[in-house]
C-alpha cells in the first residue's frame, strides 16, 4: 500500500474511480461530495497523475462499442522458437499488447483491427509467418469490466 | 460537423484525459468550437449506449501495491456459464470476466477472470475462493500468470 495517500486521497480515489458528474462544474459537485473545495480537489487529481498514483482521469472508453474488430489471441510456441515468433507478431501494427505467460499456451496477445476481414487476415498472415497455428478467442461476453481498489 | 464527427473529436478531445480546469466540458466546447450542452448531451449519449464505460479516476494499481494478477480460466458447463460469469463478475478483485471459446481438447476452458493481488498467494487463495464458489460447475481450471510484457501499446484512436 503507498504510505503517502493521505486520507483526502484515498477519499477521491475511492470515490472517484467510480465516476464523475457531467455538469456545468463537476469539479465542485466531486468536491462537496468530498468535503474539500474544488481548488483542492483540482490540485490533487493533477498532483497525482503526475507522480503516475492515477495513471487516468477521464472517459474510459470501450474500444469495442466505437467499431472495429478484437481478439484475444494464444499460441503454443516452443521455447527455442519463443523469441523469434514474438518479434515476428509484434511486428505487426495490429497487435496491441502481448504477454508471455506460464502455460503451454505461452503466447497471449490482443489484436484490434478496423474490421473482421482485417481480423481473418491478420491471423492468416501471423500463422503464414510463423508457422504455428493461432487460437482465436473472442470474447462471446462480457461479464464485467473495471477494478474498483479500496486503499 | 454532423453527430457522428462531433462524437469522433470528443474521443479525440479527451483521450488523454479530461481537461483538469473547473469546467472542463466548456473548455472542450470551446475547442471545438460547439455548444458546451452539446458536448454535454453527446457524453451523457457515449455513456448511455456504452461507448464510454464510465468518467473516473482510475488508479494504478501497481503503484497501489496489487502487482500481482493472474488470468484465472475455466470449464464450467455452457447452461452456467452466464449465470457463473456475472457472479464472479461482481467479486472485487476480479477486473475482467468474460465467456470466450473453447479449443477441445486442448483447450476446455470457457470462463475467463483476471484475479488481482499484492503477491501470486494472494491470488491463488482467490482463486481457490472463486473454485469453493463455483462449487461443481468448475470442472478444471488453472491460472496463467504473466512471465514479461512482450508489447504493450496500449489503443489509440485516430
Amino acid at each position: 500500500m503507498d504510505e503517502s495517500l493521505d486520507e483526502i486521497n484515498r477519499n477521491i480515489i475511492n470515490t472517484l474511480q467510480y465516476g464523475f458528474p457531467i455538469c456545468d462544474h463537476p469539479f465542485r459537485e466531486a468536491a462537496a461530495s468530498l468535503n474539500i473545495t474544488e481548488s483542492e480537489l483540482l490540485e490533487r487529481i493533477r498532483v497525482m497523475r503526475e507522480s503516475g498514483i492515477l495513471t487516468r482521469f477521464g472517459p474510459l472508453f470501450n474500444a469495442e462499442e466505437m467499431g472495429g474488430a478484437f481478439s484475444l489471441c494464444a499460441m503454443k510456441i516452443p521455447s527455442e522458437k519463443f523469441d523469434s515468433v514474438a518479434d515476428k507478431v509484434n511486428a505487426l501494427p495490429q497487435v496491441a499488447h502481448n504477454y508471455q505467460r506460464d502455460h503451454a499456451m505461452n503466447m497471449w496477445f490482443v489484436l484490434a483491427t478496423e474490421s473482421p476481414e482485417e481480423k481473418l487476415e491478420t491471423l492468416k498472415k501471423i500463422e503464414l509467418q510463423t508457422g504455428y497455428r493461432v487460437y482465436d478467442m473472442p470474447k462471446e461476453k462480457e461479464y464485467f469490466v473495471g477494478l474498483y481498489l479500496k486503499v | 460537423m454532423n453527430t457522428a464527427d462531433l462524437d469522433h473529436q470528443i474521443v479525440l478531445a479527451t483521450q488523454a484525459g479530461l481537461p483538469l480546469v473547473p469546467q472542463p466540458y466548456q473548455l472542450i466546447a470551446e475547442q471545438l468550437g460547439v455548444e458546451t450542452s452539446l458536448i454535454q448531451e453527446r457524453m451523457r449519449q457515449m455513456l448511455e449506449d456504452g461507448r464510454i464505460r464510465r468518467i473516473a479516476a482510475v488508479p494504478n494499481h501497481y503503484k497501489l501495491g496489487y502487482v500481482a494478477n493472474g488470468m484465472s480460466v475455466w470449464n464450467v458447463p455452457d447452461e452456467r456459464v452466464d449465470q457463473l460469469g456475472e457472479q464472479l463478475g461482481t467479486l472485487e478483485y476480479v477486473s475482467h470476466c468474460y465467456r470466450r471459446p473453447r479449443y477441445l481438447p486442448e483447450w476446455p476452458y470457457n470462463l475467463f477472470a483476471m484475479v488481482h493481488g499484492t503477491n501470486r498467494n494472494e491470488v491463488m487463495e482467490k482463486v481457490r475462493r472463486i473454485a469453493l464458489l463455483l462449487d461443481e460447475a468448475d470442472q478444471g481450471h488453472e491460472v496463467l500468470f504473466s512471465t514479461k510484457i512482450l508489447k504493450k501499446t496500449g489503443m489509440r484512436f485516430k
